[in-house]
């Protein structure tokens, strides 16, 4: 039933395409993403240079996307760059999820819990998602693990008011009232009968989550306060690339293009499977 | 509604960031000793809140003057980006939503959700540098980067600020576009549209008068939800355009590890935030008569 939707279809088979050339990365033409030749900067498109590897050995290599102004192949960083956005999206994605998870779930579950804990989430989202992200990394040095928080927590809000609105709904079915009377524990309710029925939305805010990650870390990366800079991200080659983006815009623009792709994918995966699990489900815009 | 904006207004936000900062390592702990971070939480946080609320956001470590002034120095072009980004997107979307709507099913109406999944997922500075590439570079119209004040004559101030404001913008359309869209698709369901109509009322008079009408108030909250948005726009924009407003001045706040102008800006952003989002919950009293407070 899912994958008769359009939108299902085209935005996870570009991401099945985008997780292939990602794994696949090192067999796809490419060199060490980190490796450079003084001779060979700032190429155009399809013209051929050398690049010297690791054991000093000069190669001639054809550098499809150009090279940046260390000369290094932009092709390569971009396609390495592919592992690093999806990971870090997902990883994101997940640990918001969890954490939404565990607050909705006592938000919705426990009455004391609520009012606290749901002001703490609006105080949260009363500050706009890049500048959470911002600050966190300010306060914390800039590493994959930083970064990855740094994207999740402005997300958490979303997912615990999701999770608590459907709590709430749910508890009040017969079967939570049975449990409830057998003298089921609370914390085997909220896990064993709550939850599982709350994964289908769950599901499509995930991956809204995952796309708003992906752009937020590249947004990150390119302003400067994301990931170190020797490592390959979208956001890292732009910014690099930036530069110099009068005269080489190739440095930003195949970056850009693969970034956008992928948001765009898992986007339209996301309404796909909204439109088809749950057609009455909405989910707010990300703000 | 009035209270919940307040409540969210207070506590945490800046006792957040700093309740991150405990976890880390000891250079860090120097640092936070030096600045009396080293206090309880609570104890910080009632001093630091003493002073922001007699107007003191303290003294930048970087600049060396005081934070206020410092984001006093950097509103011009920030609020001029803003408000110029919310015009456009506003003018933009609104009549393109209502035509969607209106031709539901149609080619404009298709176009226009494939044209706002699209602009949800295209970077703003991706998007910013397409458009400095076509306008700038390769058509020469527009200056490449850069700010004129308004001081420095309308014309100059507008061609700089021209492309960061429709860049800006093309996010904002599109959720502008899309809770129009759906908020007068659900107007025009109603028996008082089928009224108006069987009347002999202009079509035109119909959308406006009669459907516009009654779609505004999901429309004024997106615009308000979506100022969010703006600022982590404003944010990215300023850097790309080289803009020297408050986006420029976080991002190099951050690189500065200047925490009392993040604090501060990031105080400042969550304040306009919360208090835009209380003159729109205001404003549905004009909009909608049956709202009362």
């Amino acid at each position: 039933m899912v994958l008769r939707n359009w939108s299902v279809r085209i935005g996870g088979a570009a991401l099945l395409l985008l997780v292939v050339v990602a794994i696949a990365a090192p067999w796809l033409g490419t060199v060490d993403p980190t490796l450079f030749d003084a001779a060979s900067r700032d190429l155009r498109p399809g013209e051929v240079g050398s690049i010297i590897t690791l054991d000093g050995e000069t190669l001639a290599h054809r550098f499809l996307m150009g090279s940046d102004s260390y000369g290094r192949d932009i092709y390569s960083r971009v396609l390495y760059g592919t592992r690093v956005s999806l990971a870090v999206g997902l990883a994101a994605a997940l640990a918001a999820l969890a954490f939404g998870i565990a607050c909705g779930l006592v938000a919705g579950y426990l009455r004391r819990a609520d009012g606290p804990l749901m002001r703490v989430m609006d105080g949260i989202m009363a500050i706009p998602a890049i500048l959470i992200a911002i600050a966190v990394v300010a306060l914390w040095r800039a590493s994959l693990a930083t970064v990855i928080v740094a994207i999740a927590i402005p997300e958490i809000p979303r997912v615990t008011r999701l999770v608590r609105s459907l709590v709430l709904t749910l508890r009040e079915e017969p079967y939570v009232e049975a449990a409830v009377a057998l003298g089921t524990p609370a914390v085997r309710i909220m896990f064993g009968h709550i939850l599982p029925n709350t994964l289908a939305p769950l599901l499509v805010q995930g991956t809204y989550v995952c796309a708003f990650a992906i752009l937020l870390e590249a947004i990150l990366s390119f302003l400067g306060v994301g990931l170190p800079p020797d490592i390959p991200t979208w956001g890292n080659i732009m910014a690099e690339g930036r530069v110099q983006f009068v005269a080489y815009p190739h440095n930003v623009f195949f970056p850009g293009l693969f970034l956008a792709a992928t948001v765009l994918a898992v986007n339209m995966l996301g309404d796909g499977l909204r439109d088809t699990l749950d057609p009455k489900l909405v989910v707010d815009e990300h703000a | 509604m009035l209270v919940f904006a307040l409540l969210r207004l207070a506590p945490g936000d800046p006792a957040a960031i700093m309740a991150g900062d405990a976890a880390t390592t000891e250079q860090i702990a120097q640092i936070r000793a030096g600045l009396g971070l080293e206090r309880p939480l609570v104890v910080q946080f009632g001093i630091w809140l003493g002073k922001v609320l007699s107007g003191d956001l303290g003294e930048s470590f970087y600049f060396r003057i005081k934070v206020t002034t410092l984001i006093g120095q950097r509103l011009e072009p920030t609020f001029a980006l803003a408000a110029l980004t919310i015009l456009i997107a506003v003018l933009v979307a609104v009549p393109l939503g209502v035509l969607a709507a209106w031709r539901h099913g149609g080619w404009l109406d298709r176009a226009l959700m494939g044209f706002s999944v699209l602009g949800f997922s295209v970077p703003v500075f991706v998007l910013a540098y397409l458009l400095i590439w076509l306008f700038s570079l390769e058509l020469g119209w527009l200056p490449v980067q850069g700010y004129a004040r308004l001081a420095e004559g309308v014309g100059a101030f507008l061609r700089h600020l021209i492309l960061p404001a429709v860049t800006l913008s093309v996010i904002y359309i599109a959720l502008i576009a899309r809770v129009t869209r759906a908020a007068m698709l659900e107007a025009l369901g109603e028996d008082y549209i089928r009224t108006a109509r069987a009347k002999g009322l202009p079509e035109l008079r119909v959308l406006v008068r009669h459907a516009l009408a009654n779609a505004a108030v999901p429309i004024v909250t997106v615009i308000g939800i979506g100022i969010a948005i703006l600022i982590g726009g404003v944010v990215v924009t300023e850097s790309v355009y080289a803009i020297p407003g408050l986006g420029r001045l976080t991002v190099d706040a951050v690189l500065a590890r200047d925490f009392p102008t993040i604090q501060g800006v990031i105080l400042f952003f969550s304040l306009v935030y919360v208090l835009v989002n209380l003159l729109i919950d205001l404003s549905y009293v004009f909009l909608d008569p049956r709202i009362r407070y």
